[in-house]
């Protein structure tokens, strides 16, 4: 049975599903999701995901949102075929990995977002970039940075000398902060730079990075 | 609870999170050791803490190898590792457990956004002696209505959120609900009878009332 993700590709949040799929060599088929025309407003979008928004997905009778618990499960059913996300087998490793993965959730996130709202949605809108909203979460995004600087000392990736769904779930957004000036934030630090530069360049995410044209003329 | 405990938990009875995680330990009956943060004294903001979570938030969870930060997190695989048989708060099956996933991730991005934002204004600033701001609660409720008409629609259909039996997604409503019903905010759930009925079968949860109860011992 082939899972279908309702999306858009060069949507960072779609686009973090798509990295698992591609990873995991999951057969999936994107169903585009045509938010110009308000589709993810309208009644049968609304019967998949009851806050309107995208990604969705679905396999067989089971429909899930929120990118991160689809990724989730995706990385649970292709487990093995496509490699280790989740490290369920090492109780400790496993515990890692979910925190990491809040971490990503709960600190970087909320911080990343804003940013990334200014320079790709705003102008899309007609509107200019907020700096001082720019500034002020380039500040806390610099912090967790900070942390991450400092972890990334010590272990390969963020739960470990592992590569996991916790490094995963950073790909898009920061595939995206990487074209602004704040890109300065992941440059200026040299654990987080390379990391990026090893995640970014694994080749389950080239061919999501193809889609991710937000910003391109 | 005993003292000594291969199991401890930092934190704070002030905190949500911390209130999560302590009604999680409740509900699979494991013995665990509290180690009391001092918020108010910046304890979490410091070495040695920080050196445990190094965005220095409460709570923190040691059990053996396992140590982990992030209240998700440790629920996560708490209520993976101690399911009691039969009465499991998750679904081993991988379908069943992304539901509960999803809805984990609903409380966290949809719900409690508008939810924190009423409890500064109505529970917190009045302990400081402050006013709440009218406008900021009035934009907070509207946007906690449309998610509570959404939680109302779900109720319908199941019990709980993920399915017919109470799992760690409804659990971790549990202490921001709490503290909601005590404000004006308690209407909003009032008028939606599917949600009304939900907050009043998990607030009764024999668990959250212990952790209800270590709360009120440590005010005494």
């Amino acid at each position: 049975m082939t899972i279908k993700l309702y999306g858009a590709a060069m949507s960072t949040c779609t686009a973090r599903v798509l990295a698992c799929l591609h990873e995991t060599g999951a057969e999936f088929e994107l169903v585009p999701v045509n938010l110009l025309n308000g589709e993810h407003k309208q009644p049968a979008f609304l019967a998949k995901n009851p806050f309107g928004q995208i990604p969705a997905l679905e396999d067989g009778d089971l429909t899930l949102f929120e990118s991160r618990s689809m990724s989730t499960y995706v990385a649970e059913k292709f487990k093995g075929s496509g490699g280790d996300l989740l490290r369920a087998q090492n109780l400790k490793e496993a515990a890692l990995v979910k925190t990491w993965m809040e971490v990503e959730s709960q600190q970087f996130s909320p911080a990343i977002s804003p940013i990334f709202y200014q320079f790709y949605i705003v102008p899309m809108q007609g509107g200019s970039p907020n700096q001082a909203i720019i500034d002020e979460n380039s500040e806390k995004l610099g912090k967790v940075l900070d942390v991450y600087e400092k972890k990334l000392g010590s272990t390969k990736y963020l739960a470990g000398d592992f590569y996991s769904l916790a490094d995963l779930h950073h790909l898009s957004y920061i595939y995206y902060l990487m074209k602004t000036p704040s890109a300065k934030l992941i440059n200026e630090r040299p654990h987080v730079k390379a990391w990026w530069e090893d995640i970014s360049s694994r080749p389950a995410f080239e061919k999501v990075a193809s889609g991710l044209i937000l910003g391109e003329k | 609870m005993a003292m000594k405990s291969t199991r401890k938990l930092y934190g704070s009875l002030n905190s949500p999170p911390t209130l999560k995680v302590l009604a999680c330990l409740f509900e699979h009956d494991i013995d665990f050791e509290f180690v009391a943060i001092d918020l108010e004294a910046g304890e979490h903001k410091k070495k040695p803490f920080l050196s445990m979570n190094p965005f220095g938030q409460v709570p923190v969870y040691e059990d053996g190898d396992v140590k982990q930060f992030e209240s998700r997190a440790i629920i996560r695989s708490m209520a993976h590792q101690y399911g009691k048989k039969g009465e499991e708060l998750i679904y081993w099956d991988s379908r069943q457990q992304a539901v509960v996933a999803n809805w984990i991730d609903v409380e966290d991005h949809h719900f409690e956004p508008p939810v924190l934002k009423l409890i500064s204004e109505l529970v917190l600033k009045p302990k400081k002696g402050l006013t709440p701001e009218e406008e900021t609660v009035a934009g907070a409720e509207a946007k906690l209505a449309k998610v509570l008409d959404v939680y109302e629609a779900r109720l319908s259909k199941l019990k709980y959120l993920a399915s017919d039996k109470y799992t760690i997604a409804d659990m971790l409503h549990l202490p921001n609900i709490q503290a909601l019903m005590g404000t004006q905010a308690k209407k909003l759930f009032d008028s939606r009878p599917h949600l009304s009925a939900w907050c009043a079968e998990i607030l009764a949860r024999p668990a959250w009332i212990k952790v209800v109860e270590m709360q009120q011992n440590a005010q005494a």
